[in-house]
């Protein structure tokens, strides 16, 4: 493998060989080889490799931080759906105010969006927490979807797409590592060319150079609305 | 004496194959696979939670194929809906697919996959492997590797491979003999069927042809996966 670069593998593809190369993450040492387990790109540092893939479902992680819906209420906690195969809870000892037990639906109702970490993965499920400034449940602003896999593209190197994002619309933007995402304005046209934006990079997200692109892409989306006026 | 098959293809040369991925945008992974007049699709939905709840493997996740063939696939109308034959060939898929799959990254879950002949002329289930196969790869599931599948036959005393309907209902000589194989990327076998009567001898020989044929679907199958990413 060339050093650096990224090469499209298929599961059960051998991506390198040689004793000195590691396994990482979806791949797996038969003899000397490494072999891919999943359709993606495979990319090596140091000795190790590992492959990124571009498709399937959200694998939770300790400390991701989620957008879910409330999909059930329980006795002590709510079942929230945050796009993985299980669900996730988020019990009424994680809210960080008082919460009357007899009216859990006041705090957060079925079909209600929240924002909040995983703070725990064991065999049991997936544990919520929103004592943290900035989460809980979602007032107002619009909701979209994208593929999760697709997450690392939207935020860039240390964040710096999505603030390339939030200075050009003016908007609060939370992504969450499940691949949806909060959109906050001051106004609907602005948070729709938040949308706009978002979805044209999870669109583009295998050109190099894609700061660039999404700059002139906001160019041209000021001039068209200078043209109008 | 030289065989002669109808369409005069080689004993060891194949229909025109076509294989292509990401063709049902609703689902998390499709394909499609064709060789000559068979045309097979397939969709791939989840992993899932699976329900009812009674249904869910704590220890892995449980595949769910199903396999259907279109009403206008063949030249008299088939009666539409699930069949004896296509529950039989459901599960043979699930048993030709599981065993390169790793399920047991999804304890609870279930992974459907669809599957649906648009146009046979045999080896229909060979068809619908393969398109699973790849599906399964570009909606993301781990896998040992992909899964390839043929059939070979045996018309009088030849050995062939790939056959057509007609050449299915060989009736000169020793008659036809159809053994559908699905293979590993590696040469393992995960599935063998076989309708009809050949000798042992034979059989290994139609085993080796099915072997290297396997080997060329596979090139085809990892071309079509290796496409889908330069487009985007």
């Amino acid at each position: 493998m060339t050093e650096n670069k990224r090469l499209i593998v298929i599961p059960g593809e051998v991506v390198v060989s040689g004793a000195e190369y590691l396994p990482g993450e979806w791949t797996e040492k038969r003899g000397n080889d490494i072999v891919s387990l999943r359709h993606g790109l495979a990319e090596e540092a140091n000795k190790l490799v590992k492959v990124i893939p571009l498709s399937g479902p959200y694998h939770p992680r300790r400390g991701n931080v989620v957008i879910g819906k409330v999909e059930n209420i329980t006795m002590n906690g709510w079942v929230v759906d945050i796009c993985s195969i299980d669900n996730a809870f988020l019990s009424i000892m994680e809210v960080p105010k008082f919460v009357d037990k007899d009216a859990l639906e006041e705090v957060m109702d079925f079909g209600d969006m929240v924002v909040g970490k995983i703070w725990n993965i064991n065999r049991r499920g997936i544990d919520l927490s929103i004592k943290q400034r900035g989460f809980g449940r979602i007032d107002e602003g619009i909701i979209i979807n994208i593929n999760p896999n697709k997450v690392p593209r939207i935020i860039g190197k240390e964040g710096s797409m999505i603030k390339l994002v939030k200075d050009e619309t003016e908007c609060n933007i939370t992504v969450g590592q499940n691949g949806v995402i909060w959109i906050k304005g001051e106004n609907i046209e602005s948070e729709l060319l938040a949308k706009e934006a978002i979805l044209f990079i999870a669109e583009k997200s295998f050109i190099s150079g894609l700061t660039e692109e999404i700059n002139k892409w906001f160019g041209e989306r000021k001039k068209q609305k200078g043209a109008k006026k | 004496m030289e065989f002669k098959r109808p369409d005069g293809r080689k004993p060891d040369e194949f229909r025109k194959i076509k294989a292509l991925v990401g063709i049902i945008p609703n689902a998390d992974g499709s394909a499609m696979f064709q060789t000559g007049d068979t045309i097979a699709i397939a969709a791939v939905y989840g992993p899932k939670k699976m329900h009812p709840q009674h249904q869910q493997n704590p220890e892995k996740g449980t595949l769910r194929c199903n396999y259907n063939m279109l009403s206008f696939s063949v030249s008299e109308r088939i009666k539409p809906g699930p069949s004896r034959r296509s529950q039989e060939i459901s599960k043979i898929t699930e048993w030709a697919l599981e065993p390169s799959l790793m399920l047991d990254k999804y304890p609870n879950a279930v992974i459907d996959v669809f599957i649906h002949i648009l146009q046979a002329d045999a080896g229909t289930r060979c068809a619908g492997i393969n398109a699973a196969s790849i599906a399964l790869a570009h909606a993301g599931i781990p896998m040992k590797g992909l899964v390839s599948s043929i059939s070979v036959g045996k018309l009088d005393k030849t050995i062939v491979v790939d056959l057509t309907k007609s050449e299915e209902d060989w009736e000169e000589g020793e008659g036809a003999t159809d053994i559908p194989i699905s293979m590993t990327d590696d040469g393992k076998i995960t599935h063998m069927q076989l309708d009809g009567n050949i000798s042992t001898k034979q059989l290994k020989e139609a085993i080796e042809l099915a072997r290297k044929s396997c080997k060329k679907i596979y090139e085809v199958q990892k071309k079509a996966l290796k496409e889908t990413i330069k487009e985007e």
